[in-house]
């Protein structure tokens, strides 16, 4: 077993799924309106990311390579729907702030890309402890970029005043251009910060993501264009044995 | 609201990419070349139509009288993959040309959240209509077209300026530019009432 603090240390810092991996991003962008929803999102899809991160884990030996995407996505929408239904019983008005993605939790492609990537390779307990450190690097990603969203929208954190009399909040922060731009300006900043260290520590540059399909984690699960040296349509993962050695090695 | 104008807001107004956030990953992945993020957008026209026909008749014939209306995230979800895998076999069987065109987008568009995301809607906002239904898919998926072609051609000059600070290179200035795209068709909000 690896250790549990580096696991959890690389999913919040090196390979911060929002900031670093660039995957995810349609929920961060769209729930990121106040840190209380960036919380509850963060929390919800942590829930069902180490949920399906064990399951996934500890069927991956009896799982036939492959049919083994239909199987994580029927385990994956199974989690979200308790998650779900969890949600809309014991927190109604965090149902209602998140409203349609909640179910969009099933299409994230943090949940899949770490069944493919990590837990169909890895132990139970590892992936357990993966699970928590991406989930914690996505929530930690989300209530960062709520709360500069909310106290610049609206003037508020955790609804709590926080600008002084005289402030006028920018609404646009808090509507769709802001959430853009608030993810945009927070990756260039986390990558300047990932240079900076690089640079201190005498490192060479350290690669950066840019979202291109066929670098993202997600890659080999929705068969990443340009990355087929076969043509197309031979290279999806959910194809006969074939190929899915290949679509497999992605690490 | 009428269909025409039910269209008109789902491409403009309510715009899948720039209002709704739906879709971004392949948003920003595919849209470094025209070429390709005009496939791209054929292709989700093409599965969110289908997709929403589908899981419409799935939900209001299956689902609604069997009383198992929680069960559909799970069941869209499914469909929706089955119908990609689907549709990528027909295609190939029966129109080689176009499946050489669209065939590689396919697979990407199974976890593509826009497609749910639109069966998810059209479940809360149009369950009585099948027309009302697939109209809002159309007129979101050529609004996503739309969006994606656009923001290529955007991309494609952005690329070639060398006066970008190393940290905002490549995704971080596509999201800067997708906001400002999006300030723009705020501007439609005000042509339906």
């Amino acid at each position: 077993m690896n250790n549990p603090f580096k696991i959890i240390k690389n999913g919040i810092v090196t390979e911060n799924p929002t900031l670093v991996q660039c995957i995810g991003l349609c929920p961060t962008l769209a729930v990121s309106t106040s840190a209380v929803n960036g919380i509850g999102m963060g929390i919800a899809a942590t829930a069902v990311l180490i949920g399906s991160n064990m399951a996934v884990s500890a069927i991956r030996k009896f799982v036939p390579d492959e049919i083994r995407i239909p199987i994580f996505i029927v385990v994956i929408a199974g989690f979200v729907t308790v998650v779900q239904l969890l949600i809309a019983g014991f927190a109604p008005a965090l149902d209602r702030a998140l409203g349609i993605f909640i179910p969009l939790i099933v299409v994230n492609c943090i949940i899949l890309a770490r069944s493919e990537a990590y837990a169909f390779k890895n132990g139970v307990v590892d992936s357990f402890f993966d699970g928590i450190g991406m989930g914690l690097g996505f929530t930690i990603a989300l209530t960062a970029m709520g709360a500069f969203r909310e106290i610049l929208g609206n003037g508020t954190v955790f609804d709590i005043k926080m600008t002084p009399e005289g402030f006028q909040p920018a609404l646009l922060i808090i509507l769709a251009p802001g959430g853009f731009m608030t993810l945009g300006i927070f990756m260039a900043l986390f990558r300047q910060y990932q240079y900076w260290s690089a640079e201190r520590a005498g490192a060479a540059s350290p690669v950066i993501q840019n979202g291109e399909c066929a670098a993202c984690g997600a890659a080999p699960l929705c068969g990443a264009l340009g990355s087929a040296p076969d043509g197309p349509g031979d290279r999806g993962p959910r194809k006969n044995g074939s190929t899915a050695p290949a679509a497999g090695g992605e690490a | 609201m009428s269909v025409l104008l039910l269209f008109i807001d789902a491409i403009f107004v309510h715009n899948i990419l720039l209002s709704r956030f739906l879709g971004c990953c392949p948003f920003l992945g595919v849209s470094t070349k025209s070429d390709t993020a005009k496939g791209m957008g054929v292709a989700v026209i093409f599965v969110t139509v289908l997709a929403a026909v589908v899981t419409w008749l799935v939900y209001n014939m299956v689902l609604v009288p069997l009383h198992l209306e929680y069960l559909y995230t799970l069941s869209f979800i499914l469909v929706i993959a089955a119908l990609v895998q689907f549709v990528e076999l027909a295609l190939k069987k029966i129109n080689p040309v176009l499946y050489k065109s669209l065939g590689i987008f396919l697979p990407l568009i199974t976890t593509n959240c826009a497609v749910l995301g639109v069966a998810v809607i059209n479940m809360k906002e149009h369950p009585d209509s099948l027309l009302e239904a697939s109209v809002n898919a159309l007129g979101a998926s050529i609004g996503f077209l739309l969006a994606i072609i656009l923001m290529a051609g955007i991309r494609e000059r952005i690329e070639r300026n060398t006066n970008i600070p190393r940290c905002l290179h490549g995704l971080p200035i596509a999201l800067v530019t997708a906001g400002l795209m999006s300030i723009a068709f705020m501007g439609f909000s005000g042509i339906i009432k």
